[in-house]
Order: structure tokens, then C-alpha cells, then sequence
């Protein structure tokens, strides 16, 4: 096992590396850069040549790189164009939404598809079970803005049961307390939440119901049952405790495609997160902003992949690792 | 019942002797994949003779008709500028299903050579194309579109090929575990003996055996472009505006105005993605079930 995790960490170093690497030089393309846009276009050529030698130093990229990964690794990931603050700063004052946004939806998704995948796979062919067949089809195949603009549509616009968009209300009164004010975030939280969460509320429904059908199927629940133990006990006891082994791994994986989706989600309720500061980088072409968010992302998604791997092996015992 | 289905007059079925014959014989009989399968067959055709079908042109402006909910005369109304909706409804569905046709097909080609290269050679090859499988696919998937869009520019062959090259690995790991599994077969040690070249061996002997699995995946494959490609529309990052798909029509909708008052902007298109997304994933489901009964639960 550890000889295994050791192996797995440093297998992550290329990989990362890599990602890095092709990140790096799809910048290094990139039209306009942080030169053009900081400087007054009013500067004579002369000028120009001297601002933009200061900035960005004509360096063979190679150099460049490696400046910028042992920066990185510094905690410096440069400085935003448009926010002219350091580029770590930014991502730690927004990456807070997102996480609020993402585990909410997480959680609500985990609480509404786990205990009706059980329910569908005990129930197998009844009504309950075709329904939430349907819904699970229903919610991979929608579309995650056609379904945020439905609930915006309904539940903000004609209901007006929820506010728009943003994630706290600005003419809340100053003075307010400390309970309302977390009262206004969560009600800003409910819509987008639940927009991220369908589609993962779907998929926790569609795997948690194939992991208990292969699971009931074994002997030893037809063991539990011959020994005339209740139904609930066999579910719950002996057949649940090993079907949510999978399901619980996967966490891992969930993570990273979360915090990706929260980009769509955050773009349509104007939520103040990562994902709307990397729409709003491209837009303003704030290359050290997406270089960084991109950057923190995959090393999510690598350390998901890694965490979901090792939960497993301690979770099932049977796996061998060599 | 069971018994009186196969009555004697109903066993001269021919077709079911070869192995695609019995495929589309256990695909006919699932009534719900039929029916996607005829659905997508109707919206495909309705896209392609959209000029046909409807007296109106996709560019046509009518200045005395703008903003016109649905009618006799626009079945879907009309949009700022007096656009019939219906037609630019088909004409953008061209645009999506073409997308997404062309990506899954270049996204299977590179992931099937890739996944028999490294299944077939094992190795060092394996190790090299597995790790680069490994780069691509913790890209985070939307916001890496998103900024390929912004550093090549949002025209349709750069969206086809960024999402071509960061969905491959999917196919090329699907290939590369059916060939290992393959490559250790006797009929495959055969080949070996009869001295048979490589690529004969992978495109003659492995390859056919491989196909059904590729084509369930681009099957699923082609509705997760269908989204992707929308929803990069949607955000003004896939293909450029003047063109209509259905993300980009749906894009009129962020103003809240649209929202609230102008449903018929926004909600055909919305539904034309959902519909065509969920047909694939029925499809899709219906003939994993079709090839391989057993992975049926």
C-alpha cells in the first residue's frame, strides 16, 4: 500500500508537469498578451519597447517556464491584468463561493440520489423505480443553462420566490446580523445549487442503484435472508454498507467535475466564483487568471483521481496493489 | 405466452445467423431505443430539408415583423430583427448535429488508433500514450475549451478539434483494454504463427472485433458533444453569432427581459438539445444492451 501511494504521487509529477507545459504554451500564443493591454496607447514606439522589455522580458520560453513553475511553487502566480491584485489573492477570495456553491449541491445531490438508487434497486421494475429511471435520463441529458434558465424563469422571474442572481443581497442593511446575513447567502444558494446538483443527483441515482443490484445478488445476502433477517437489516445492514464503497470513492472524481461545472452555473446566476472569474478572464484576456485557475483545476482533478484510487484500496481490502 | 412468440413460422429469420443481424434483431425489440432512434431520424431530416420544408430563408429580415410570438404564419414567431425562429431553429440544428457528427468521428479515429497502438505494442508505447490520455483527460474540460477558444479564435474547426483532442482518451482506453484482452487469444497466437504482418493483425483480426464497443461510445459520444459544444455556444465561446446552432440562439435569452417575455427566443432551442441529447443516450443505452445482452442489468 504505501510502496503503491508513493508510485502514484510521483507518477502525478509528469502528468502535472505536462498539463502545465501545454497550458504554458497555449499562452505564450495567445494574441493581445498583458502588454498591450496595460499600456496607454498614447506611448510612443520608443516607449513601448522599454515598458514591455520591463514586463515581459524577451526570454527563449523554455526560461520562461521555468521561471514561471518555480514562481508557481512560491505561491506566485503572477498578477492579474484586469484586478491588478497577485493572481493566488484572487483565486483564494473566490474560490470560497464556489466551494459553498459546489458542496451544497454535493450533499443535496448524495441526500436526494443515494437513498432513491436503494429504493429503486430493492423496488426493481416497480413504479418507483421506473420514475426514477426516467429522472436520472432526464437529468444527464439536460442541458445545465436550459435548466437554469427554466428555474429562473419560474421560481426568480414569475414566482419571484428567489433573487436573481450574485450570491449576497447588497441592500441588506449594514447593520444586519450575523444569522441573516448567512440566511442571504443561502437563499442566493438554492437555485444554482440546485441547477449544478441535477445532473450528479442523476448520477448518484444510476450508480448507487447498479451497485446494490450486483450486491443483492450475492450469497451471503441470500445468507442474511435465509436466516429469516428482516428485509430493512439485510438492505441496510449488509447489503448498503458494501454497495456505498464504490459510490464514496468516486468522490474523488466528483470533485474536480463539480468545481468545471460550477462555471456554466455561476455564469448564469452571476455567482461570484472561480467559474465566473475564468469566464471573465478569457473575456478580458487575463492570461495569468486562466493560467492559474486552470492550473489549480487539474491539480484537483489529478489529486481526486489519487484520493479516489487509495480510498478504495483501504475501503476494499480485496483490491491488491503491487 | 413465451412459447406461442416462437411458433415455428416466426424462426425463418435469416438475418439473426450473422452477429449484426442478431444485434439489430435484439435492438428492434427495444421498443423505447426504436422510438429515439426514429426521433432523431425525424429531426435529422427536418434539419436537412429545412429549405424545403419551410418558405422562409435563415437570413430573411422582416422589419414589420419583429418579435412576433408564435402563429399561424411563424410557427415559432420571430426574433428582433423578424427572423422566422422555426427555420433558424433547423438551420442551427445543422450546425449542432454536423459538430458534434465531425468531432465524434475524428474523436474515435485518433482514439482508436492511439488505444490499439498501446494495447497492441503494450510497453513502452503503452506507457507513453497511456500517461498522455492521463494529461488530457485532467484538463479541466470547459474552462481549457474556453481558452482555446480565446487564444485560436471561436471559428468551427478550432471548437471541432479542441473537443476532439481532449475527448479521445475515453475511446483510445475503451480500445486498449478490449485488444489486451483480444491479443492473448488463440486465434490471435494463429495470426502470430501464420506469420501474419502487424497492421493486417490489428485492422483484420482485432479491430472488427472492437468496432461495437466504438460505436456504442460515439453513440453516447455524440450527446455529450451536443451539450458541450451548446454550452460553449451559450457562453459566446463556441462557434461565432452570426451563425445560428442551437446554443447560440439560446444565448439571446441571458437578458432577463427575454426571459421573462419572450419564451418562444429560448425554449424550442432548449428543448431541440434536450430532445436530440436524450434520443442519443437511449440509443446508445439500446444498442450497448443489443451487443452485449450480458452488460444488460
Amino acid at each position: 500500500m504505501r510502496t503503491y501511494l508513493i508510485r502514484r504521487v510521483i507518477q502525478i509529477i509528469p502528468v502535472f508537469l505536462g498539463i502545465l507545459l501545454i497550458l504554458f504554451f497555449l499562452m505564450e500564443h495567445a494574441p493581445g498578451g498583458p502588454v498591450s493591454t496595460m499600456m496607454d496607447p498614447k506611448l510612443t514606439a520608443e516607449q513601448k519597447a522599454i515598458l514591455s522589455e520591463r514586463l515581459d522580458p524577451k526570454l527563449p520560453i523554455h526560461q520562461k517556464f521555468f521561471n514561471w513553475i518555480i514562481a508557481a511553487f512560491q505561491g506566485n502566480l503572477g498578477y492579474s491584468i484586469k484586478h491588478r491584485r497577485p493572481v493566488t489573492e484572487l483565486l483564494g477570495d473566490f474560490i470560497g463561493p464556489t466551494f459553498i456553491l459546489s458542496f451544497t449541491s454535493l450533499i443535496l445531490s448524495m441526500l436526494i440520489g443515494i437513498p432513491i438508487g436503494v429504493l429503486s434497486a430493492t423496488q426493481q421494475r416497480s413504479l418507483a423505480d421506473n420514475a426514477s429511471t426516467v429522472f436520472s435520463l432526464v437529468g444527464i441529458s439536460m442541458p445545465t443553462f436550459f435548466f437554469g434558465l427554466l428555474l429562473l424563469k419560474f421560481f426568480a422571474v414569475d414566482l419571484r420566490l428567489f433573487p436573481l442572481y450574485g450570491m449576497r443581497d447588497n441592500l441588506l442593511a449594514r447593520n444586519a446580523t450575523w444569522l441573516a446575513r448567512q440566511l442571504d447567502v443561502a437563499w442566493h444558494t438554492v437555485l444554482p445549487a440546485v441547477v449544478l446538483g441535477l445532473a450528479s443527483t442523476a448520477s448518484f441515482m444510476r450508480y448507487t442503484r447498479s451497485s446494490m443490484l450486483e450486491v443483492i445478488r450475492q450469497d451471503y445476502i441470500r445468507t442474511a435472508r435465509a436466516k429469516g433477517l428482516k428485509e430493512r437489516v439485510t438492505i441496510y445492514r449488509h447489503a448498503f454498507r458494501n454497495a456505498i464503497i464504490p459510490i464514496i470513492t468516486l468522490l474523488g472524481f466528483w470533485i474536480p467535475s463539480l468545481l468545471s461545472g460550477a462555471v456554466m452555473t455561476e455564469t448564469i446566476f452571476a455567482y461570484p466564483g472561480l467559474g465566473k472569474i475564468s469566464v471573465d478572464a478569457v473575456n478580458t484576456r487575463d492570461y495569468p487568471v486562466i493560467l492559474g485557475v486552470n492550473a489549480m483545476l487539474s491539480l484537483l482533478t489529478l489529486v481526486g483521481a489519487l484520493v479516489a484510487d487509495v480510498l478504495y484500496a483501504i475501503a476494499d481490502p480485496r483490491i491488491k496493489y503491487e | 405466452m413465451e412459447i406461442k412468440a416462437r411458433s415455428p413460422l416466426r424462426v425463418k429469420r435469416d438475418f439473426r445467423q450473422s452477429y449484426w443481424g442478431n444485434v439489430a434483431y435484439r435492438f428492434s425489440r427495444n421498443r423505447l431505443a426504436v422510438a429515439s432512434f426514429a426521433t432523431l431520424f425525424i429531426i435529422l431530416m427536418a434539419c436537412i430539408f429545412v429549405p424545403m420544408i419551410s418558405p422562409y430563408h435563415m437570413e430573411s429580415i422582416a422589419m414589420n415583423e419583429r418579435d412576433v410570438p408564435p402563429n399561424a404564419k411563424h410557427w415559432l414567431g420571430t426574433d428582433k430583427i423578424g427572423r422566422d425562429l422555426f427555420t433558424r431553429l433547423f438551420y442551427a440544428g445543422r450546425i449542432s448535429l454536423g459538430i458534434a457528427l465531425v468531432v465524434t468521428t475524428v474523436q474515435c479515429l485518433i482514439g482508436v488508433s492511439m488505444g490499439s497502438l498501446a494495447g497492441f505494442y503494450g510497453g513502452i508505447v503503452d506507457a507513453f500514450i497511456m500517461r498522455l490520455c492521463e494529461v488530457f483527460l485532467s484538463f479541466p474540460f470547459l474552462i481549457v475549451c474556453v481558452t482555446i477558444a480565446m487564444v485560436f479564435g471561436n471559428s468551427i474547426p478550432v471548437l471541432i478539434l479542441t473537443l476532439a483532442l481532449l475527448s479521445w482518451p475515453t475511446v483510445a482506453r475503451i480500445v486498449r483494454g478490449q485488444i489486451l484482452t483480444l491479443r492473448e487469444m488463440e486465434y490471435m497466437e494463429a495470426c502470430e504463427a501464420l506469420g501474419i504482418s502487424d497492421v493486417r493483425r490489428i485492422f483484420k483480426h482485432l479491430l472488427p472485433n472492437v468496432l461495437a464497443y466504438v460505436i456504442v461510445y460515439a453513440t453516447l459520444g455524440m450527446a455529450s458533444v451536443i451539450l458541450t459544444e451548446t454550452s460553449l455556444s451559450f457562453l459566446g465561446l463556441g462557434v461565432s453569432p452570426p451563425t445560428p446552432t442551437w446554443g447560440n440562439l439560446i444565448q439571446d435569452a441571458r437578458d432577463l427581459l427575454v426571459i421573462k417575455n419572450k419564451w418562444w427566443y429560448w425554449v424550442p432551442p432548449g428543448l431541440a438539445i434536450f430532445l436530440s441529447v436524450i434520443c442519443f443516450n437511449l440509443v446508445g443505452d439500446g444498442l450497448r444492451d443489443a451487443i452485449d445482452p450480458k452488460m444488460k442489468r
